[in-house]
């Protein structure tokens, strides 16, 4: 029978809301989890808010050359030297150049003008732009600091330009989406992502590892419910739950540090909906291997560890070695934090983030199968 | 033989073993449309895994049979839908009232007011009053009240009950047994494991199991003549010293304390006779004979059959 066929059987969706609502009841009375559900989002949002900090390298560039000059590339090739920058994309049109910033793609994006070299000779201290992503102000600042003299430096020492006591060119840097390079702007974004994966991955891990530990799960076994309309029934109230969370560290967020959401509110609904049952769906499938609570609970923080660490939340994504930023990719928040970051602070619309979404969507099925499958029909 | 049709439980052959440990072995029984069955054995006998194969809760590793007319093992899906099963632990949400719990069972089988017959249910229950009580604070003899309320909630034609009165007082029992009565005579065929003796014979038919086989089954009556079990009932003083003196001798092949007497029982009568020939001019003692009860039955069955075991 297919998955179609499933949901539109007789009474499909009468017992998954049987389920829902047994749930939800379930849900009130647990007092310590209704707690939970507004704690953790308040407590962690001032304690990480302030505190977190990290100086990344290697992180991806962009260049856009409208000519082609030995200086031009000497100063690269010094910005490259500086172990803070590298090169992953050659540009051809100022268009690709604002779309790989606002994509994500890039970190840094820097333009060399036609004619620069000529006007370098010259001594009439041409511009070169430096356009950075400054989402993430750790990722970015340090590495801004570090430009300015190493390629001045580069310039005299390789192609023998005089050393004047003035500089040769200036670097006009341009630091888009946080100006003002503020932590929080990076933090509360990405917090929603953390908290919601660690509380939504608790709720449903749990779930079906109480049932056999109550012993109720053998009364419900012997009832005539399907594990697709127990999955689904257990996982619709918290993708409530999870929005009310998400509404709260969003709503904090705004008021307490002052993060714009530039992008649309719906289209962060929506994603974060994704995003908080694509956790759900993965708490769940633990919560089907799992055999007791205890080890549902160690099982969600061996998967919540390297999503708090590898996602880019702790630390640029962009700064990880390759090994790394691979884990990172199989990780829902990973794409979670783009998506909620290039939302409220570029103003990214869907077509900006098809991929993260697709991922996302995909790890969500994979989980949902991996529960169905494992659902224990019988107590053999 | 009846037929199938008059069967509610059919089954052949059943054999289920867990890492090796075999815990049903060879096991067929037939259980009669509006009978209510009782099924007796020690712990560990294989009672409740009988059940959970019998509702589809378990798969057998060989053996077929049918319940209600499907095929347990490729129709568990059916079963479920006419089956009622109360579970030997409590099983219903502690955290749920027990009106809440009624409403959750009413909603997945489907039925068209659950909120109407989960109501009813309560007024049939005596629950009323305390419908918004959670299941949890219920004392144990109201929790096996409302387990048996969501099993019947369905309409079931067949209830499976795993010692639904362990630990329940005797009035409670008292009341449990006339509800059941009362739900067979409504058409409904029960099925019963339990250890007290006092249930088995309020069962229309009775079997025992030990050891994951069954030992013997048929009404009470027929079960106490198979047993071809003779029996004395000796009465007087120092029978402490007599049981002493009688165990195992040949010829007895069980002596137990009843009460202020002594049950000596032997399967040969003769050799029996033989046995107990020198005590009987004890003036201290008095023998009569009489009919084996069902205990001294299964406790000798048990013996016999845990023999074969070891």
């Amino acid at each position: 029978m297919s998955l179609l066929d499933k949901i539109r059987s007789p009474g499909f969706w009468r017992r998954v809301r049987a389920m829902l609502v047994k749930e939800f009841i379930q849900l009130r009375r647990d007092r310590v989890s209704f707690a939970m559900i507004v704690m953790i989002p308040v407590m962690q949002l001032v304690l990480f808010g302030y505190a977190i900090n990290t100086t990344p390298r290697n992180l991806p560039t962009a260049v856009l050359l409208q000519e082609t000059s030995d200086v031009g590339r000497t100063i690269l090739a010094a910005i490259e030297r500086t172990g803070y920058f590298r090169i992953t994309h050659r540009l051809t049109s100022t268009e690709e150049f604002d779309r790989v910033l606002a994509s994500g793609q890039v970190l840094f994006a820097i333009e060399i003008p036609a004619g620069f070299e000529r006007a370098l000779r010259r001594g009439e201290r041409p511009a070169l732009l430096v356009a950075a992503d400054a989402t993430d102000p750790v990722a970015s600042g340090t590495a801004l600091g570090a430009l300015n003299r190493v390629a001045q430096l580069a310039l005299i020492n390789e192609r023998m330009l005089p050393d004047q006591s003035e500089p040769l060119f200036e670097f006009r840097q341009h630091a888009r989406y946080n100006p003002a390079g503020v932590s929080s702007l990076n933090i509360v974004p990405g917090l929603v992502g953390t908290i919601l994966t660690m509380t939504m991955l608790i709720f449903t891990a749990l779930s079906v590892t109480r049932e056999v530990e109550r012993g109720t799960l053998e009364s419900l076994l012997s009832m005539p419910i399907s594990p697709l309309e127990i999955m689904i029934g257990k996982i619709i109230p918290y993708i409530i739950v999870g929005f009310v969370q998400a509404s709260l560290i969003i709503g904090f967020g705004v008021l307490l540090f002052g993060v714009p959401i530039l992008g649309s509110l719906l289209l962060l609904a929506l994603l974060s909906t994704l995003f908080i049952a694509t956790n759900l769906s993965i708490g769940y499938s633990f919560s089907t291997v799992a055999e007791n609570q205890l080890q549902a609970i160690q099982m969600t923080f061996m998967f919540f560890l390297p999503n708090l660490l590898l996602s880019g939340f702790m630390f640029p994504f962009a700064g990880m070695p390759a090994w790394a930023r691979w884990i990172g990719e199989a990780l829902p928040l990973t794409h979670y934090l783009r998506i909620v970051r290039s939302i409220m602070l570029k103003g990214a619309s869907f077509s900006d983030l098809q991929y993260d979404v697709f991922v996302l969507f995909v790890l969500m099925l994979v989980a949902m199968t991996i529960a169905v499958t494992r659902f224990r029909r019988t107590l053999d | 033989m009846a037929k199938a049709s008059d069967l509610a439980i059919d089954v052949k052959g059943l054999t289920k073993s867990f890492d090796g440990r075999v815990v049903v072995r060879d096991l067929s029984m037939q259980v009669k449309r509006g009978s209510i069955y009782g099924f007796l054995g020690p712990n560990g006998s294989g009672k409740t895994t009988t059940i959970r194969l019998l509702c589809g809760l378990l798969t057998p590793d060989s053996g077929e049979g049918t319940c209600l007319g499907y095929d347990i093992r490729t129709q568990a899906g059916e079963i479920k839908n006419h089956v009622g099963y109360m579970t030997q632990r409590f099983s219903l949400y502690q955290d749920l009232s027990v009106r809440e719990n009624l409403e959750f069972v009413a909603r997945i089988y489907g039925l068209d007011a659950p909120v109407r017959s989960a109501r009813g249910m309560i007024e049939r229950l005596g629950l009323q009053g305390r419908e918004e009580q959670l299941a949890a604070q219920l004392s144990g003899g109201w929790k096996q009240r409302l387990a048996l309320g969501a099993c019947t909630l369905p309409s079931p034609q067949l209830l499976l009950l795993d010692e639904p009165t362990a630990g329940v007082d005797p009035k409670a029992r008292r009341e449990f047994w006339n509800e059941i009565h009362a739900l067979a005579n409504e058409g409904l065929t029960v099925l019963v494991s339990t250890h007290y003796m006092d249930e088995a014979e309020r069962c229309h038919e009775i079997a025992y199991i030990a050891y994951g086989e069954l030992l013997t089954h048929g009404t009470v009556e027929q079960v106490v003549d198979q047993s071809r079990l003779v029996t004395y009932n000796v009465s007087g003083e120092d029978l402490h010293t007599l049981l002493q003196q009688l165990d195992g001798k040949s010829g007895i092949d069980m002596v137990a304390p009843f009460g202020a007497s002594l049950h000596v029982s032997g399967r040969d009568e003769k050799k029996l006779e033989a046995a107990i020939k020198p005590y009987r001019g004890d003036r201290r003692f008095v023998w009569t004979r009489s009919e084996p009860s069902l205990e001294d039955v299964f406790i000798e069955l048990m013996n016999r059959s845990k023999d074969n075991f070891q």
